[in-house]
């Protein structure tokens, strides 16, 4: 119980303002597309070196925390995920805004978040040297077949078809062998010097989910001159607590599925959110309903990606080794002031060490708070004329890929995979398959060729990949997702008629 | 008309006069921006930080220096840049590690060499050290070679890339040894390449000094040996390879320093080299890198001249057998 102990540190004039300040702040960095987590933590570092270790801790930990949050905001508004980890809430978030239930969509994903990272961090705290032994279970051959699950779920994640589902993730697939392999150094369809670092993936995301959408707003305001009036209905908070509190399952799924995978170093963050978006669809009564503006989808998607905030930090804090980039800036912070994670963290630094984990706990309460503050103003958005928000959004596009690094060839980037996605959606694929392969490639691939060099030289590529209780269990699992995609289309088609098939197609474009 | 558009001509040619007779005396007169090849919280990015951190002091340069990370390929992506694409103009500096970026250059494929830079300072100096996991049944080197001549070829060992100084290490134990090793490089790094080595993926691996030494302090690991001329003040108990009975010297050891493009105005270069060597030596600096586990060596730039053409040298000596 020590970080009850140490709980009233966090409520100090200082520490608390700079908790609000990093709250505050991480709510409009997250918000901002372009500006990922990890870059805003590694903004606000420099700031860090003038504050006390705990006080800096305090802000980064506050703004890790809200800047996943605040990333829905964009996702849900303006349909730009502000990181991989909100691409899941664009899927029914964005669909809910644009039937004006955008300030519901807002409340849900805060509530849900703040659900979801309140479990995490008492993961974090309770049953951190337990979840160290599992953060370090996942050598190359369990990452290897981690990755082929996520790809299973391509199929069945947000598309008319799953075919063209698995054929949108092969398209992802391939933007991610583009550059210099990870491993071997090879160069790969290197054929403008802007991808010769590789297809980064925020730029891809801004410019797959958000440039289709901002031609089709074009087109749509010169085709009718009244611009249709989107009503936005008011939603009590109160109503918004209900439906979270309603939907069980979607929180339950969210909330287990962030935690898991939040805590495997170097896959949680970017697909807690699709993994978990995609199993409660399977579990849910109402299935066919996702990706209309189903409220369960938002409270899966969002609960995951704060989930998984607090077990992510579980591999830095007991064995040192950051587990994700946003994790590697929090050790730096950490570094400047002499302070080495490590298994006797608690027992050198515990006020450091539990005043940071306490911050992010009443750092959640205060996300959750502001965002639904936020929730009533900036639904509002939809009523923003289509040209105008076309405008707006593509500014936003356009600054978001190039802060990413600097660089016009990320807006080149952007700018040429949005046109080509606005024809594949015509064509009803859809992005987040796409993205999902992106994601995906290189941790299949950089893994398979680890294991496959440490099983040559040892036990063989056989036994390296099919022995072990996890390798079994992965395994199991992908097939058993497979299995379920087939049946599912199977299922379906028995009923699907051409009419029925005409009217979808008419319904998307 | 005519003769206001004159004046006015006039005017702006009086305007800007000063400024070109002046030439780079007033330099630096806006921030300046350097390019670190590597991830944000990565060792390079890190140290990059806190080095430049006093640059905007007017017993420095005046101007604060922005960190731009370009992370990808081990740096290639970084240094392609910056060797193709930024302006020699003095406002944009890149942060080098050797003996990376040399190693890359002869191994082809990208588009620099040590002719395309010019060095400014040396910050620091990490030696690659020798990890096995806190329980392994190897106590030093004698012991890991041993393993190697039982089963050749069947040593893995981790390390952050090829082509990087940890690879360069491995190579050299390989030749001062005899024997056949499994070099597994890791797509995550230096943190990944330990992280491989605590879970027990591999029997060993190659690893920054600094992260090893914040390892073993977390009773992760044991450090056998290090790739370097001299036992490191971070780790007075550790003996070097040389030590060991293996013929390595400090070919590998990650020197981290500040570069400018080829074509930047002697008289910048001059002004840089002169002043942020001085900025290293600034003490919060040297307490914060301190702090951080980062072993510093202060090197000017005739030095580091000097020692980029010494490696130049070993590696293309080095990397030819392969």
């Amino acid at each position: 119980m020590d970080f009850l102990f140490y709980m009233g540190d966090v409520f100090t004039p200082i520490n608390f303002g700079l908790l609000l300040l990093g709250t505050i702040g991480g709510l409009i960095l997250g918000a901002t597309p372009g500006l990922s987590p990890t870059m805003a933590v590694a903004l606000l570092i420099p700031f860090t070196f003038q504050l006390e270790p705990q006080q800096g801790l305090i802000l980064l930990g506050a703004a890790y925390t809200s800047t996943v949050a605040g990333g829905a905001v964009s996702a849900i508004l303006l349909k730009i995920p502000g990181a991989p980890a909100n691409i899941a809430t664009t899927l029914d978030g964005h669909t809910m805004a644009t039937k004006g239930e955008g300030a519901k969509a807002l409340q849900l994903s805060f509530l849900a978040s703040a659900v979801g990272g309140l479990f995490g961090v008492f993961l974090l705290i309770f049953l951190t040297p337990v979840l160290a032994q599992w953060a370090l279970a996942f050598g190359p051959s369990h990452l290897f077949w981690l990755a082929i699950l996520g790809v299973t779920v391509i199929g069945t994640l947000d598309s008319s078809s799953v075919v063209k589902g698995l054929l949108a993730g092969c398209i992802g697939l391939w933007l991610a062998t583009i550059g210099f392999d990870d491993i071997m150094g090879a160069q790969r369809f290197i054929f403008h010097p802007s991808v010769s670092g590789g297809i980064n993936v925020i730029p891809a995301l801004i410019g797959l989910f958000a440039i289709p959408q901002v031609i089709t707003m074009f087109t749509k305001g010169r085709s009718s001159d009244d611009a249709e009036i989107i009503s936005v209905k008011r939603h009590p908070i109160r109503l918004a607590f209900v439906e979270v509190l309603r939907r069980k399952t979607a929180l339950f799924i969210g909330t287990i599925t962030g935690t898991i995978i939040g805590l495997i170093p170097g896959v949680g963050g970017q697909i807690a959110g699709l993994v978990a978006y995609d199993q409660s669809k399977k579990f849910s009564r109402e299935s066919e309903k996702f990706g209309t503006g189903h409220s369960e989808g938002v409270i899966a998607a969002e609960s995951a990606n704060n989930a998984m905030v607090g077990p992510s930090l579980v591999p830095l804090l007991t064995l040192s080794i950051p587990g994700s980039p946003t994790a590697a800036v929090l050790l730096g912070g950490l570094l400047i002031h002499g302070i080495f994670p490590g298994p006797d963290l608690f027992m050198n630094y515990p006020q450091v060490a539990w005043t940071f984990i306490d911050s992010m706990l009443i750092g959640q309460i205060l996300m959750c708070i502001f965002g639904l503050y936020i929730a009533g103003l900036a639904a509002r958005v939809a009523r923003v004329p289509h040209a105008v928000m076309a405008a707006v959004v593509l500014g936003l596009a356009v600054f978001g890929s190039y802060s990413v690094q600097n660089s016009m060839g990320d807006v080149y980037v952007m700018a040429s995979l949005g046109v080509g996605m606005y024809f594949l959606e015509r064509f009803g694929f859809s992005a987040a398959p796409l993205v999902l392969g992106l994601i995906l490639g290189p941790i299949a691939e950089a893994n398979f060729i680890q294991g496959s060099m440490i099983a040559n030289a040892t036990v063989g590529m056989g036994s390296y990949f099919f022995t072990g209780w996890l390798n079994w269990l992965l395994i199991l699992i992908v097939l058993a997702s497979v299995s379920y995609s087939i049946w599912m289309e199977v299922a379906q088609r028995r009923y699907t008629t051409k009419d029925d098939a005409v009217a979808k197609e008419e319904a998307m474009s | 008309m005519r003769k206001w558009i004159a004046g006015a001509a006039l005017a702006l040619a009086a305007m800007t006069g000063p400024a070109l007779a002046d030439g780079h005396a007033s330099y630096p007169e806006r921030p300046i921006m350097m390019m670190v090849s590597y991830g944000a919280g990565g060792a390079t990015d890190f140290q990059a930080r806190i080095v430049t951190m006093t640059a905007g002091n007017e017993d420095a340069l005046g101007m604060p220096i922005a960190i731009l990370n370009r992370p990808g390929a081990g740096g290639r992506v970084g240094w392609n840049w910056f060797a193709t694409e930024a302006e020699a103009d003095g406002y944009t500096l890149a942060a080098y590690n050797v003996p990376h970026f040399i190693a890359q250059s002869i191994e082809g494929g990208v588009s620099y060499s040590t002719d395309d830079f010019e060095p400014i300072a040396n910050w620091g100096a990490d030696p690659a050290v020798f990890v096995v996991g806190a329980d392994s049944e190897f106590d030093s080197m004698a012991d890991v070679v041993a393993y190697a001549k039982e089963n050749p070829g069947g040593l893995t060992f981790s390390g952050a890339g090829l082509f990087v100084g940890h690879h360069i290490a491995a190579l050299q134990l390989e030749k001062a040894a005899g024997v056949k090793l499994a070099y597994i490089p890791n797509n995550a790094g230096g943190a990944g390449a330990m992280r491989a080595v605590i879970a027990g993926e591999v029997l060993g691996g190659v690893n920054n000094l600094s992260d090893a030494f914040r390892a073993q302090a977390a009773g992760n690991v044991k450090i056998l040996g290090v790739f370097d001329l001299e036992r490191n003040a971070f780790l007075p108990d550790v003996p070097t390879m040389k030590e060991q009975g293996f013929d390595i010297d400090n070919a590998s050891v990650n020197f981290r320093g500040v570069m400018v493009p080829k074509g930047t105005p002697q008289e910048v270069i001059d002004r840089l080299a002169e002043v942020v060597p001085t900025m290293f030596e600034n003490k919060r600096v040297q307490s914060r890198m301190e702090a951080g586990g980062s072993p510093m060596a202060i090197m000017t730039r005739d030095e580091v001249i000097e020692m980029w053409a010494a490696r130049q040298a070993t590696l293309e000596e080095l990397l030819a057998g392969l």
